[in-house]
């Protein structure tokens, strides 16, 4: 692999940029791995990059039905935050996002984390206790958060309109090492770095079925044919539980479309991240100027990636409300993902009932924060049969009442 | 929008007057009865690229819970029908037979 570097860049403009490689290398399938990663996300991709670097494993197929971090890697807001009230939250999200700090040179490709700070508003008193708890539990975990007035929040976010008549901002909770960074880009560099490894990363490979012998795995049928492996990772996110399916078992997950807007781009306004969970929407602004929002998930299973119109005016609604500067905007784009919700909030990173099939799913709406430490930990379950950081993620923590229960925590909004 | 019409009060409602409630069809499980049912009552839930049976209730109309045949990949409905029912009428089972030949959900199909 050929190093970004300002002097490869210079050395380039001398040619008109004829030197480049591809970032990527195009693979067919080979006939056996020894780790096959279903799902060419940032999760997926993550987790064979760890696979190859922490582990040595670099027999590795990563097999995406579609292309390259086009379902929720490319459809999120990009948030980064680890200001989680559990303890096996907050570590695996720390992990996450001290990971996001050094990404972009670990790589070799500029990921563009900005860590610019992530307000969580308090809006009723009861946000105002559930985020000074978190603080204080942060504190514990050693994540750097800390709860402020609303005076620290107007100086932080000047165009934010604190004294609103229905939820006048009452303090937030203020990580300032969260951030956003590009979300493509997260995707792109993993897997050029996992394709310098040797990785076959195989686009338009739709998995139709998992071959199993004596109830362990032994390979995937896929579109481009059969292809046999040792292990199994299925990192699929809203079609976790299609892929369960397949393998024989059944996932505590619902499948919801989440959905997210921007609007025109307008001259920088806003350099932190907002949150209002009471009133569902969040936004921040991006590096063009667009101010990207997010809201809440749709009430029911779906799988069509678009997200319904209500939603949209509630977000939009809440959002004019606490910053009336950008009531004349308009609104370029929208779209949704597939997120896969689990019971409690929290993801599963697990062995299954299959022998040799692990499952890294349920991040709901708020995996893109995770590619990091979710691919770090999933790799280290995938090659150890255990890691410290997947512990209590285990699929089978609801049937023992072992929840990690950030759904009252920090689940409404991520 | 998603349009669903209410068995009961028989008016085509938005989503916006109805609140979506989950699996139906639910077999409920109490004390005395096995892990494993116990934990496929309360957690593991169908969650199907297609051919879906939900509960549904009208609340901002006549407030009464239903059950709807919906396509979870289209968006699709195939029908909506009395709650006070164990699994779904013959009439919407005919329905979706004629446009998802070979459908599956569950122990249904």
């Amino acid at each position: 692999m050929r190093r970004y570097s300002a002097f490869a860049i210079a050395k380039e403009a001398m040619r008109n940029h004829t030197g480049w490689d591809r970032a990527w290398a195009k693979s067919a399938p080979k006939k056996k791995y020894d780790v096959i990663i279903v799902g060419a996300g940032g999760h997926g991709l993550a987790t064979a990059y760890y696979l190859g670097k922490n582990f040595g494993i670099t027999n590795v197929a990563i097999l995406e039905k579609g292309w390259l971090g086009g379902g929720n890697t490319g459809r999120n807001t990009t948030i980064i935050r680890s200001n989680y009230l559990q303890d096996p939250s907050a570590a695996i999200y720390e992990k996450s996002r001290s990971l996001y700090e050094t990404m972009s040179q670990d790589l070799n490709y500029n990921v563009m984390f900005s860590p610019r700070g992530v307000i969580m508003l308090a809006q009723t008193q009861h946000e105002v206790r559930g985020y000074k708890r978190t603080a204080h539990a942060n504190a514990l975990q050693g994540v750097q958060t800390e709860w402020i007035g609303p005076e620290r929040v107007k100086e932080l976010c000047p165009i934010m309109n604190i004294d609103g008549p229905r939820y006048p901002v009452l303090g937030g909770l203020w990580q300032a090492r969260g951030g956003t960074a590009r979300h493509d880009a997260v995707a792109w560099g993993y897997a050029r770095a996992c394709s310098d490894m040797g990785m076959d990363i195989i686009q338009k490979c739709e998995v139709t079925g998992v071959r199993q012998e004596n109830g362990k795995v032994i390979g995937v049928d896929t579109s481009q044919g059969p292809i046999d492996c040792d292990k199994l990772g299925m990192v699929v996110a809203g079609h976790s539980g299609v892929l369960a399916q397949m393998a024989g078992f059944r996932l505590p997950i619902e499948s919801v479309a989440l959905q997210a807007l921007v609007s025109e781009p307008i001259k920088p306004c806003m350099d932190v991240v907002v949150m209002a969970n009471t009133v569902h929407g969040y936004m921040s602004q991006s590096d063009k100027g667009e101010m990207v929002i997010g809201g809440g998930t749709d009430g029911y299973n779906n799988y069509t990636q678009r997200g319904s119109f209500h939603h949209i005016e509630e977000t939009v609604r809440a959002l004019v409300e606490t910053f009336p500067m950008i009531s004349r905007l308009k609104m370029l784009r929208q779209w949704g993902g597939i997120v896969d919700v689990t019971g409690d909030r929290s993801p599963i990173l697990s062995k299954t009932p299959v022998e040799g099939v692990f499952v890294n799913c349920g991040w709901g709406t708020g995996g893109f924060k995770a590619i990091p430490g979710s691919g770090w930990a999933m790799a280290e379950l995938m090659a150890k049969g255990q890691s410290p950081l997947t512990e209590e993620f285990s699929m089978f923590r609801f049937r023992e009442g072992k929840f990690i229960d950030e759904s009252v925590a920090a689940g409404v909004a991520h | 929008m998603l349009i669903l019409h209410c068995p009961y009060c028989g008016v085509d409602a938005d989503e916006t007057d109805l609140h979506a409630g989950g699996e139906a069809h639910l077999k409920r499980e109490g004390p005395g009865s096995t892990d494993d049912d116990f934990e496929d009552y309360l957690f593991l839930r169908e969650n199907p690229k297609g051919v879906h049976f939900e509960r549904w209730r009208h609340v901002y109309g006549c407030g009464k819970w239903f059950l709807a045949a919906r396509c979870t990949n289209t968006l699709e409905v195939f029908g909506t029908y009395s709650a006070q029912t164990t699994e779904p009428p013959q009439e919407i089972k005919d329905i979706i037979s004629e446009k998802r030949s070979g459908w599956s959900w569950g122990n249904l199909s």
